[in-house]
Formats: C-alpha cells, structure tokens, sequence
C-alpha cells in the first residue's frame, strides 16, 4: 500500500498552473461579456454632491454608468451585509448612498463593451464632493481610541491574572518598550475580478476571487434578495489572498449589480491601486511591560494595543493574549483600544494578531535577556511553559522546546557571542537574533463528498478554496491514502458553493479539518464497502467489522490477516454497483481540557553594513512544530513564503498615506516594498515530529500562518545584535539605523 | 487611460516632423514608463509616435576614441555591449543597478533620459503637482517626501531624476544628440536635465518637438577607477535613495581627475565642479575624501522624511571614492557593499 499523507507530493495542479490551463476568476470568458471599471473616490470623508456620467456616457461603447442614484436595489439592513467573518458594526455597502468612508471607494462603476473603453470613461466621470475633515493618522488619533471590553467585543483580551502591579513593583529587572507596526496591504498577484454570468434564466453564476464562494454566495443572496439556488459562486483557484479574500469584496457586488441592471454577463477585474481600497493589516501602537526576577522567573507582564479600525466596524484580534499565553508568569495584564480613521475596515492578514503581538513580544524578551544579561534562547526556556497560561490548561502536544534545540542547532547558535557589535565581516557587522511563534491550532466543522467508481477512480469534493496553499493536492492524497488508491486515480473538486459545505479557507484550519473531513467519508465508504464484500459468496470479510478492515491497493483488507481481502471493483459488480456516493459533515469535538496550538523557533543572522545601514538577512532557520505534516513540500514552501514575507515585515513593508489628503500614496508594487530575490538568502526549514493524538484523529495542526510569526521579532532581534541599535518600528529601513 | 491614435515612424525626420505637427503627441520607445502615466492618466498624449523601428540601435566608435549610442538601445544590451564593459563599465554598473531585466530589456538609452520623476503625487492625479500640473502646488514640500531632493530643489518641485544610467553619463561627461525641425544639435549632459525652478513640468532642455538621436561618449572611460554605489530600501528593484557614480582617474598616489555624480538627490543627475576639484592633486585617502563629500552637500536642505539623506549621501560619497580608488568596484549582483 502506498502511503501518501507526510510525502513530498508536487502539486495535483501544478502543471495546469503553469501552462495557463488553471482559470482565475477574471479569466472565464463568454459571448457578449461586457467590462466594468471602477471610478474611485480621490477623497477620505465627505458626501457625494454630484456625479456627472455623460462625457463617459457618450463614449462609443459604453453601456452604462452605475452610481448610488440609479443602480438596481440592493438590501438596506446591515444584517444582509454580514458573513462569516464580519467584525461587529455596519458593513460597508458599495454604490450605497452619498456617502465617503475612505479614498478610493468606489463612487461609480462604468459598464462598456471592452476593458479598455470601460478605464477610458471611466476617467471621463465627474464626481463632486463635500468634502469633510479626516483623519488618518494613528499617532494622532491615539489619545482618542477606545477599550474593548470583554463580553461586548468578541476578541477583548483574555482576563488578567495575578496581581501585576505588586509583581511589577517587586521585580529585579523591568523592561518597557513601545512598538509600532504599520499598516500593510496584502498585494496577492492575482488581482481581485469577478466574472458574473447573466444565465438565459437569470440566475447568476459568480466566478470570484474569494477564499470562501459559500460565504459570498450567501452575501450575495442576501444583498441581492434573491433565493439561494440563483446564485452559484465559483472559484477553482486563487492567486494568493492572505486574507484579503476572506470576506466578500465589493467587485462581487458590484459585478452582480451590473450584470442584474444590464441583463448580461459582466465582468469587473479591480486595478492594483483600487485594491488598496479593499482591506489592510491595521496599524497598530503596542506597548509591552515585562517584570523578572534576578533568578530566572517571568513575573509579570503587561501588554496593551491600540489598532486601527475604520468609522463604520470595529475589527481587532486579540494581540495582546500571545503575551500572556506563551511564557510561564503568574501575573499579566491586558488592554486593547480601538482608534477609528476614515479608512476602509482593516481584516486579517496572514497570521492576523500573532505576526504583530508575537512581534512585540519576542523583542521584548529580547530586550529583558539583556538587561538580565542572558542568552535569549535561555531566557525563554527558563520561561518555558507546559501550559496554556491563559486558560491553564495543557497543550494537546507542544514541541517547541525540540523547535528551540533542532533550530539552534542547525543555526549553530551555541556560537554567538552575546556582545552587541562584537561580530564583523569586512565592513558589515554581523547579528543573530531569535524569536518564537505561536499560532492556534484552529478546525471547523466541513463536510466531504466521495463518489468511488467501481474502475479504482475517486472523485473527493468540498467548497473549500484553494488559495494557493495546495488544498487540492493534500486532499487528494488523504483521499488516495484512506481508499487505498493511486493518487493519479482521485480528482479533487473544490471551489463551488454547490459542494458539500465548508467555511472561508483562514486561519490553517482547512488543512485539518478538510483532511478529518475527507477520513469520515472515506471510513463511510469504507463501511458501504464492507456490506457489500459481506454479501460475497464465501466472503473473506463475512466476520470483519467496520473498524477491522483498511482500503489498499484496490482492496478491502482485514487488519488482522492481511490474507482476508476482498477486491473492491468485484465487491461492486458483484452487487452491480458501479458507484458509491458518501457525503458526511465533521465536527470537532472539543471538551475544552486542551490548548491546540503550533509553535516556532525562528533564528535569523543579519549583516549591516555598519556606515550606510544596508541590511542583509543572510540566514534564517525556521524550525516548526506543527503535528502531522500532510505534504513535506507545499509545506516547506508554506514556511519559507512566511519567512519571506516576514522579511518583508520586518524591513520593507509599509503602506504609505498622505494625511493631508488621507490618500495611500504607494499603492503599487513598484512603491509598495516587499522582498525581492536579492533580499532572500538562505531559508531552512525544519520541521520537529509532533505526534498529536488529541488534536484530531489525524493529528494535523495547520501551518499556514505559523511560518511568518517571530520572523521580524528574530530580524529585528538579529539587527539589535549586530549593530547595538534597537528599531522598534516596522519597517527597519536603513534611515532609522543611522547614528 | 485615454483613447490615442498610434503610428510609426519611418525614420528621423518623419518622427521629427509628426512630433511637430501635433503638439499632444508623444514618442513611445520602450513604453516601461509612458505606459504606467497613461494608465494614470498622467500622460495624456493624442497620438503615440511608435519609433522603435528607427535605425537608432548601434553603438558605435566615434574619431575621437569615444562612443556613439543610438538612442533605441535598449538598456540591456547597452550593460552588455563588449565596448561599454571594457571601456565604460561604470556605465554598465549603473544600467545592470537600475529597475530589472525585464525592464532593462524594454527600456531604451532616449526613453531613460525621458523618464519622469517617481514622486508620488506625480502619479497621482487626485493630489496636487506642480510637475504634473503647473500651479496646483507641491504636495511632496509638506506630505511624503523621503525620496525627494536635497539639492538644487525649488519652491515649486523638490522631486528627483530617478535614472541610475544618466547619473554615469553625468560622470563621463557625455553628449546628447537630437534633432529637430531647426536640424540637429548636440547638448551637453549637464545641460541637457534641468532644475525644477519656477516651471517643474519641464525636466529637459529637449525642445517639444526634438527627438533623443544618440548618447555620445568622449574617450575617457575611467575604467581602472570607478564604482556605481546605490543605496536603496531593498537590495534590487527600488529607485535609489542616494546612488553615487565616482570615476578616479590616478597617477601614482595622486588623483589627477575626479568625477562625482549623485542620483537621487535633485532633480538632475547633480555634479559639483568644486568638488571634483577638491579631490585633485590629491593622494586618495578618507580626509579627501570627506572634504569633497562636505563640499558636494554644502548646499543640502532636506525637508522631514528626507532628512537622513543628507548623512547618507556624505557616507555614500565616502565609500564610493574608497572603492573607486581601491580599484574594486561595487558588484550589482553580490549585494554586499564593498
Ligand atoms: C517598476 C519600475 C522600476 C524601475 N526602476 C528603475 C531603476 O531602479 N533605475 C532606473 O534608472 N530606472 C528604473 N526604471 C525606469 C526605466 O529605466 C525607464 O522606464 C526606462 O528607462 C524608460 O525607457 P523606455 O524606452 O521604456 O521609455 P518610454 O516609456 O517609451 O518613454 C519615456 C519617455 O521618453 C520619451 N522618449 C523615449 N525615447 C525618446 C527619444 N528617443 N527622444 C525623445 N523622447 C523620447 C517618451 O516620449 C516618454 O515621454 C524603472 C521602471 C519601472 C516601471
Ligand atoms: S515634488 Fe515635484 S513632482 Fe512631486 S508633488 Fe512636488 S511638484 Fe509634483
């Protein structure tokens, strides 16, 4: 029997992705498709005075131009405007009414024959505002944010424990630091389309750039007011979305309206700078407060944020909880305050709360090693923890003291020289600094189809998306694995809001959930299997149970005795079966007794070059313990896309805006740093075996945000190393270290 | 993005005469930069002037031992012309640290001249620019500004010449050649970008209606004593911050010529002929040096975010006149600075 699950398998779909084969939602093309482009608003708050259409009205070509005073209905309660992942408020609705939330909204949509008449008109709209005073600016908005409380807001920080204050005034060493990370704009490639096909019975078929097409079918529905079964989404790849599209965008909307008002097929394909008008990682201020003992004790820990949210939703996640989570210390505080800019509403993004919280964390306990003049790598296994402090309870497996050993090693840390500056190479001083992450072990009810054919094919389906991960490819190879096929033999189905249900992809729960997913249908068809080879004459299994019989190599095999098998194409013929169909929803049960979390080490080397502040980072090891490791390679190139992009977090990244005009004044990827290949030198990746029995039947944790968490902690902490100097500003470019 | 007609060139002077003709049109070479401001609609031209088949793609040896470049030479074979690498590789040094291989190969030595500031308020047509439309003001002056100018800047612009190839050229003393419905001329490099001043819309002393023809450059190629040194917030792929072109030219222990160009301060490739002449006569070594980075930036004025440039040019300066009199010149493809 071949076994799948933990191989390098290359991606299923691999080859359709590179000879242009795999279609993304702007590319479905049909006869009379007609082309929007969006006409965006140039202020941050105001009203809308007037729009005058006809110049672009009176371009050859041009079908229509939708404003808020004449596109078809849409819903008025903000209920119809939720999805899955809303944070609490009032959505945004596109094309509403008057009014301005932030530069770039979308204030009219121009519908033409062609891509290129639809951007030529729609720069011939007039649009006229009242403008209003805005704001922008975090710094300046601070002193006005508000707390979230816990049981009104659903991400309020954990309680606190302890009694801070008296530790805090009790501790040998205290160290304080503000730390600040800006806002960031996902820039997947792919650009955020929609293709909306006007059916001959006016139903609408969304091909959408999302990461969930039930979620947006069901908000579609909802705006719309039509009935579930007029609307299908589709999205059978993704181009990237780090969160960006995770919650319904407005090019879905908007497509959908034009499509509805002209009765015909439309498509919308956003540019690069109207999708900095989408959604953010949001800015954020973090102070952190760590109080120790002289003899190796975390005694207290104070950690308050202050993000960004927009005017009309308040989006947070729980930054500050990582803190207390992490380190044994008996005594912790938390505060989060909220501060409104008129900017659209921020969402998550890759690792959304841990790359940031974690981030001021793992620099402050940079920053307490020394001052108690300590090995960081030390510190933190002095402050090691068996258990969830928030929540004391103990983890479901946590591997992190074997991700600490397994990394130092390969990086070869016993080597360092703990002396700030002490290492140079020619002109370059040279730094190691480390970090650890944490990410939660998420997994959410979803349901599987398999269809068996009695030809040894396989079709496994779900409507969970592929956002470039390789879902298609671990799906395949459970699926292969739990019916004991050749992978070649299974086709995997995903992206569909007509297949079996599933949430948005986020937050690396689909990989276990979709793969335990897959295992109960698989062990549902196992079962169909079984009474079928029972009604064999003379059959082998005539005694076997359910539980006592694998699926290999075509085969229904006893576990016990491997020579009681039955073929599974003759078990079907026999009873002229020639397809068996399963679909069955999993949940997971979880009695609360465990935390389920992932966990990193992450040590990077830097040189700087000490006069002009050039920073290389020339060697990162990311060791991660994650539980069961479905795919060796897309894995690996999970992690190193993390540290990549934590690269970026750390030195390049930072979305630029005028507060004069609260306007993104970066919003391309020329402007817009992320790292390029110069910028990227050795990553090595290593993954520590973590049996977990608790977590799920499979054991499988998820990995996609846990490669990007400690990354920027490990670079900054590498570049406090080598030059003595502490940037506690993301991004660290090379202004900030000049002396 | 507007509606535009499009034609080709058959030669010079139809180019020359259907640039004159109509004053909204435009020449298009490579099209890496003119494209991205028609899309933000920055550029607004009635009619493209196509003259990528012009006859202007050889590089060849001139009288007097120097160089005549066509101006449809693209950037990437420029870089790897064996004449330039031998003879001028300070010049293929800044090509191959300029944007990436894909655009070296569309861009062309006239549109690199040509090409416009990367201010952002230039681009954005929802922002005020004097550049991009006189009068309305400088947002950079009191908004974003760490790429912005420290010399030579106005009231009125503060924003820079982004080309790395043109800041060697600055250095190597070259010549442009253009014609014009009048014929042709030849301007000097120094000559030929301008000063923002009172009128930022013009960044050339090209006249409307010339045409880039060829880059010419004299015999002396610096090629023992040079580097291209650019600093910028990503190791590939980012507009310099601060680049410096030092050519040396040295007897024994003495300079006897010096050039120093910087990009990404001013609105031009910015030389100083009182600091070159600070360096000559003199024995290379960290106090020459230093007074002639003190000369260059005397008159430097910073305005918020770019403050650092000042600090970071001197240092630049430094280091770049090290390497050139060192002999080892900065690589652009190990990113470790020498
Ligand atoms: C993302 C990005 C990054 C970049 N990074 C860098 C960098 O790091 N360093 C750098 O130096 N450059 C960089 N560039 C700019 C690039 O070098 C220029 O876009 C290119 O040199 C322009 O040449 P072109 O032939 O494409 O010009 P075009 O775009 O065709 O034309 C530019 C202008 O020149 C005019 N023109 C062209 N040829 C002539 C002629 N013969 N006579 C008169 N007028 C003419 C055109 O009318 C137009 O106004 C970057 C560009 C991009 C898009
Ligand atoms: S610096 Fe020049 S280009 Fe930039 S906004 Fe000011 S006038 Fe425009």
């Amino acid at each position: 029997m071949t076994n799948y699950i933990g191989t390098a398998t290359s991606r299923i779909d691999g080859r359709a992705k590179v000879t242009g084969e795999a279609k993304y939602a702007g590319e479905f093309n049909i006869t009379g498709l007609a082309h929007a482009s969006v006409v965006a608003s140039t202020i941050a708050k105001g009203r809308i005075a007037r729009i005058d259409a006809s110049a672009a009205l009176s371009v050859e070509g041009v079908l229509d131009v939708l404003t808020h005073l004449n596109r078809p209905p849409m819903a008025s309660a903000d209920s119809a405007y939720d999805d899955d992942t809303a944070p609490e408020g009032s959505p945004f609705r596109p094309l509403y009414n008057d009014r301005i939330w932030f530069n770039f909204q979308p204030v009219a949509l121009v519908v033409a024959e062609k891509p290129e008449i639809a951007r030529f008109a729609a720069a011939l709209v007039r649009v006229e505002y009242e403008e209003q005073a805005h704001v922008t600016d975090l710094h300046r908005q601070r002193d006005k944010a508000f707390a979230l409380e816990p049981g009104k807001n659903h991400s309020a920080p954990p309680k606190p424990r302890g009694t801070a204050e008296q530790a805090f005034a009790a501790a040998a060493v205290r160290h304080r630091g503000e730390y600040y990370v800006p806002i960031e704009h996902h820039n997947p490639i792919e650009l955020f389309a929609s293709t909306v096909i006007f059916e001959s019975d006016g139903k609408l078929t969304v091909y959408d750039k999302t990461q969930g097409v039930q979620n947006v079918q069901r908000y579609l529905c909802n705006v719309l007011g039509t009935e579930p079964e007029e609307v299908r989404v589709m999205s059978p790849f993704v181009g990237g979305a780090f969160g960006s599209g995770l919650r319904p965008q407005f090019q879905a909307v908007l497509a959908a309206l034009a499509a509805r008002a002209l009765k015909r097929s439309v498509r919308l394909a956003l540019t690069r700078q109207q999708m900095y008008g989408l959604s953010y990682r949001p800015a954020m201020i973090q102070q952190i407060e760590l109080g120790a003992s002289a003899g190796g004790t975390l005694d207290a820990i104070a950690h308050d944020a202050i993000t960004v949210t927009s005017q009309y939703e308040d989006f947070h996640r729980q930054e500050t909880g990582w803190s207390g989570l992490l380190y044994r210390c008996a005594n912790a505080t938390y505060a989060h305050r909220l501060a409104r800019l008129d900017l659209e509403t921020p969402c998550d993004m890759r690792a959304p709360s841990a790359a940031t919280g974690v981030y001021a964390l793992e620099c402050a306990m940079d920053e307490l090693a020394v001052a108690l003049k300590l090995d960081p790598l030390e510190l933190r296994l002095r402050y090691y923890s068996d258990r969830d402090q928030n929540t004391d309870r103990p983890y479901s497996s946590k591997s992190l003291r074997e991700c600490y050993r397994q990394g130092s090693q390969a990086f070869g840390w016993d080597k360092r020289n703990p002396e700030p500056r002490s290492t140079r190479d020619g002109t370059e001083l040279v730094g190691w600094g480390m970090a650890s992450g944490v990410w939660e072990a998420l997994q959410v009810p979803i349901a599987a189809r398999i269809v068996l054919t009695a030809n040894g094919h396989a079709e496994v389906s779900c409507a969970t998306s592929d956002i470039g991960t390789g879902t298609y490819t671990i799906m395949a190879q459970v699926a292969a694995e739990m019916l004991g096929l050749p992978l070649d033999n299974v086709t995997v189905k995903l992206g569909d809001s007509t297949l079996p249900q599933s949430p948005v992809e986020g937050g690396s729960w689909i990989a276990a959930s979709v793969s335990n997913g897959i295992a109960t249908t698989a062990g549902a068809v196992r079962e169909e299997l079984l009474r079928l080879a029972k009604q064999m004459p003379n059959s082998a299994l005539a005694d076997a149970t359910a539980d006592e019989v694998t699926l290999a190599d075509g085969m229904l095999v006893s576990k016990r005795d491997a020579t009681c098998a039955v073929s599974i194409a003759e078990a079907m013929r026999h009873r002229g079966v020639d397809r068996i169909e399963q679909e069955k929803s999993t949940t997971f049960d979880d009695d609360g007794s465990h935390a389920h979390n992932t966990h990193s080490a992450v040590f990077a080397e830097v040189k700087v070059d000490e006069e002009l502040g050039v920073i290389r980072v020339t060697r990162v090891v990311s060791a991660i313990a994650a539980g069961r490791i479905l795919n060796t390679k897309t894995a690996r190139s999970q992690i190193i896309g993390g540290v990549v992009w934590g690269i970026g977090m750390a030195l390049h990244e930072e979305t630029l805006i005028d507060h004069n005009f609260g306007r993104i004044m970066n919003a391309n990827i020329a402007e817009y740093h992320v790292p390029v290949n110069a910028d990227v030198y050795d990553i090595d990746v290593i993954f520590v075996d973590e049996l977990d029995a608790i977590v799920n039947p499979l054991g499988i944790k998820g990995l996609g945000e846990i490669g990007i968490v400690g990354v920027a902690a490990a670079i900054a902490n590498a570049i406090y190393h080598a030059t003595g100097m502490r940037v506690r500003d993301l991004p660290i470019t090379l202004d900030k270290l000049q002396r | 993005m507007i509606n535009f007609q499009y034609v080709r060139a058959t030669d010079v002077a139809d180019a020359v005469h259907r640039i004159a003709a109509d004053p909204a049109a435009t020449f298009i070479a490579g099209g890496s930069n003119l494209i991205d401001l028609m899309k933000y609609d920055v550029e607004r031209p009635s009619r493209l002037i196509d003259i990528t088949r012009l006859p202007l793609k050889s590089v060849e040896e001139t009288a007097d031992g120097g160089l005549r470049i066509g101006a449809l030479v693209s950037n990437s074979d420029l870089a790897y012309h064996p004449l330039i690498a031998a003879r001028y590789p300070l010049l293929a040094s800044a090509i191959l640290a300029g944007a990436s291989a894909q655009l070296r190969n569309m861009a062309s030595t006239g549109g690199n001249l040509l090409q416009r500031t990367r201010c952002y308020y230039f681009y954005d047509t929802a922002t005020p620019c004097n550049k991009r439309e006189p009068g309305s003001g400088c947002s950079a002056i009191s908004g974003l500004n760490r790429m912005h100018a420290i010399l030579g800047t106005s009231e009125a612009c503060i924003a820079t010449h982004p080309s790395d190839m043109c800041v060697a050229l600055a250095a190597l003393d070259a010549r442009v050649h253009a014609a014009g419905p009048a014929g042709a001329r030849t301007i000097a490099f120094s000559d030929f970008h301008r000063l923002p001043e009172n009128t930022p819309e013009r960044d050339t002393n090209l006249q409307p209606n010339e045409i880039v023809t060829a880059v010419e450059l004299p015999a002396r190629g610096f090629a023992a004593n040079y580097t291209y040194l650019k600093i910028r917030d990503r190791l590939s792929y980012a507009f310099a911050l601060v680049s410096v072109a030092a050519a040396l030219e040295l007897q024994g222990d003495t300079i006897i010529e010096a050039r120093l160009a910087l990009g990404g301060v001013a609105h031009k490739p910015w030389r100083d002929p009182t600091a070159e002449a600070a360096l000559r006569e003199q024995a290379p070594s960290q106090a020459t040096f230093n007074r002639a980075a003190d000369v260059f930036l005397r008159d430097a004025k910073a305005f918020g975010h770019n403050a650092f440039k000042i600090n970071l040019a001197h240092r630049a300066i430094v280091r770049a006149l090290i390497q050139a009199a060192a002999g080892t010149p900065q690589s652009q493809s190990d990113k470790k600075i020498r």
